[in-house]
């Protein structure tokens, strides 16, 4: 599904700093995989590796046994597009637009199907999410928790192979938080989705299938 | 609609007060530029007019001959060492086979004899000084539409009645003369004759009006005591003025004399028209430019504003030329709502302006809906707009999402 083969990377800013050391994994389809490890560790750098949007290290990362290391940034685009559903700390709607149009958009740009389709598709997936009824709402005006779930349709819509979180529950108190993971968990168990998430909260990495721990640029277990 | 375009719509709406600064600036931009370079055509052409209707397109003449250095052999000092103009007619001979060669360069559109000669206009002891052109009525009238400023007789008499004379305003008011009067005239050669007034013209430049008069070329050459063969101009006009300077190029090889543009004998005016054309060019890019900053302004300020967005469109897969489509989308919508709206403001002052009388020479404002100039406008506009748009576009999508989504 997604390997990691000797991945390396420098940071030159300030000084000259070696943050990933020869990182190979291997995540399975299906897997709920928790990156944790303390600030520094180089987990968000190798996650940003992983969703291709970095793109300056060394080593080898393929995705759905593509080679995606060496890829054109328009390449990239269209791999991100469709294999990869994308959830951070913050929810990053755009906040001019409904909810349903935000969740929407990704599929508007891979473009597969009738406007109908996605629309319905779209519909779906904020009903998984429990948001059926805030769909038409502007994305501002929900609260913090509605927001994230929306942010969370949105990097469903394309049936994406992998669903990356960067901290997905750091701005959520504990309420939204088990709410976010439970909706992680039932993704994982009934949909068979892949999920790679980086995250500091110890609990939600217990209740996860797999933990890598991080330290200095090395995975510990 | 593709989904960057819808994007872009609603960035567009989603602010509406900068939006509408920004088309305001285009509108502004673009009905100046419209109007100050339709203000200049219509310069243009009244300034031709007015020296069309005394001046020909090529005027031909045998200039002055200069005597040349005598000499014997290369080597050797000069017999003649100090040239000076040689002291022959200004004739120029055989008009007739001239004309007929000039006739048939296929620019050419009409030709006709000239002969001026300076003239005192007598009426009872007053004496006024001028300048008496012989013309062949006809001819001249097609070159320079004398019909259209005659404001009292009959032109076409000119031609039944040897005699005939058409003077300017100026003197028929200085002397008190009218449709129908005799003036005598005095040439610089002595001769004395009697014409009969059979039009009075008026050309709003009182100069000419006071002094010039148009008599038959027949009575000219009597006036100089010279035969009918005596010609000292032949005055050309061709089909396109612009081509003046060319197609008299063509015809001095050709004849053998001097031809002279318009462009040539009014360098003065043609320098002024110069500059007037390179300062209106430069005030109405110039402003048109502006209102390209006000663009350029206001989407860098969303790019800024909308940089969250742009991270996580280009996560989710949009690519560069995704963002650059939907900021230039917004600069090019600003931009033709600016063009259309500067088009009819455009339209609105020129119709105004149309109206108002300054009088003298010119009559009506000369302006006029210049069409070329509405096009090369709306290109211009839409072009600056453009790149107003593409340069903050292009900052947008090289937004380096990792950079904003990791903090």
């Amino acid at each position: 599904m997604l390997q990691t083969k000797n991945i390396d990377k420098y940071f030159y800013q300030p000084t000259e700093f070696q943050v990933l050391k020869k990182i190979s994994f291997e995540v399975k389809k299906g897997e709920f995989l928790s990156m944790i490890g303390k600030s520094g560790s180089g987990k968000s750098t190798l996650l940003y590796i992983l969703s291709t949007m970095d793109t300056d290290y060394n080593g080898e990362l393929w995705i759905d046994n593509q080679l995606v290391t060496g890829l054109t940034p328009n390449e990239l685009a269209e791999v991100r597009n469709q294999k990869i559903g994308f959830v951070f700390q913050f929810h990053y709607l755009l906040p001019e637009f409904s909810c349903l149009q935000n969740v929407m958009i990704p599929a508007l740009k891979l473009g597969k199907l009738s406007v109908a389709e996605i629309e319905e598709r779209a519909y779906q997936k904020l009903d998984i999410l429990g948001l059926k009824d805030q769909a038409l709402k502007p994305a501002s005006k929900l609260s913090g928790g509605q927001q994230q779930r929306v942010a969370i349709a949105r990097a469903l819509i394309n049936d994406p192979l992998i669903i990356m979180g960067d901290e997905p529950t750091g701005n959520l108190d504990s309420k939204n938080t088990s709410i976010v993971f439970d909706i992680f968990q039932e993704l994982t168990r009934n949909f068979g989705q892949t999920i790679i998430a980086v995250t500091h909260d110890d609990d939600f990495a217990r209740k996860s299938d797999r933990i890598i721990e991080m330290k200095d640029g090395e995975i510990l277990v | 609609m593709n989904i960057s375009s819808a994007i872009a719509k609603t960035y567009l709406f989603s602010n509406k007060k900068l939006t509408a600064v920004a088309v305001l600036g285009v509108v502004l931009g673009m009905s100046i530029y419209i109007f100050m370079n339709s203000m200049m055509v219509g310069f243009d052409r009244s300034s031709m007019a007015s020296i069309f209707k005394s001046n020909p397109h090529i005027r031909l003449y045998k200039d002055d001959e200069v005597s040349q250095p005598l000499l014997q052999s290369k080597s050797t000092t000069p017999i003649i060492i100090n040239p000076k103009v040689v002291p022959v007619t200004n004739t120029i001979i055989n008009p007739n086979l001239i004309i007929e060669t000039i006739l048939k360069q296929k620019e050419v559109t009409v030709v006709t004899p000239q002969v001026n000669t300076n003239v005192f206009y007598n009426n009872g002891k007053s004496q006024i000084s001028g300048l008496s052109v012989g013309i062949k009525p006809d001819e001249a009238n097609l070159m320079y539409d004398i019909k259209s400023f005659v404001v009292e007789g009959n032109f076409d008499l000119l031609k039944s009645n040897t005699n005939g004379i058409v003077i300017g305003s100026g003197i028929s008011e200085k002397m008190n003369l009218d449709v129908a009067d005799n003036l005598n005239l005095t040439s610089s050669k002595g001769v004395n004759r009697t014409f009969k007034i059979v039009a009075i013209f008026k050309t709003n430049n009182s100069n000419t009006d006071k002094t010039k008069s148009y008599i038959n070329i027949a009575a000219a050459q009597q006036l100089l005591k010279e035969g009918s063969s005596y010609i000292t101009d032949i005055n050309i006009n061709i089909t396109d003025p612009e081509n003046a300077e060319i197609v008299a190029q063509k015809i001095e090889s050709v004849t053998g004399y001097n031809a002279e543009g318009w462009k040539q004998a009014n360098e003065t005016l043609m320098a002024a028209n110069k500059m007037r054309k390179i300062i209106i060019t430069f005030v109405s890019l110039t402003i048109l430019l502006v209102a390209g900053f006000g663009i350029y302004n206001i989407l860098n300020m969303t790019v800024s504003q909308k940089i969250n967005d742009i991270a996580i469109l280009k996560a989710m897969g949009f690519k560069g030329k995704d963002v650059i489509q939907i900021f230039v989308t917004q600069a090019v919508s600003i931009g033709v709502m600016g063009v259309l709206g500067g088009m009819l403001l455009a339209t609105i002052l020129i119709t105004v302006l149309k109206r108002v009388y300054v009088g003298g020479d010119i009559g009506y404002f000369p302006i006029d809906y210049e069409m070329k100039k509405f096009i090369q406008g709306v290109a211009i506009g839409l072009i600056i707009t453009f790149f107003a748009g593409y340069i903050p576009a292009k900052k947008a999508a090289n937004v380096d999402p990792v950079e904003i989504l990791r903090k």
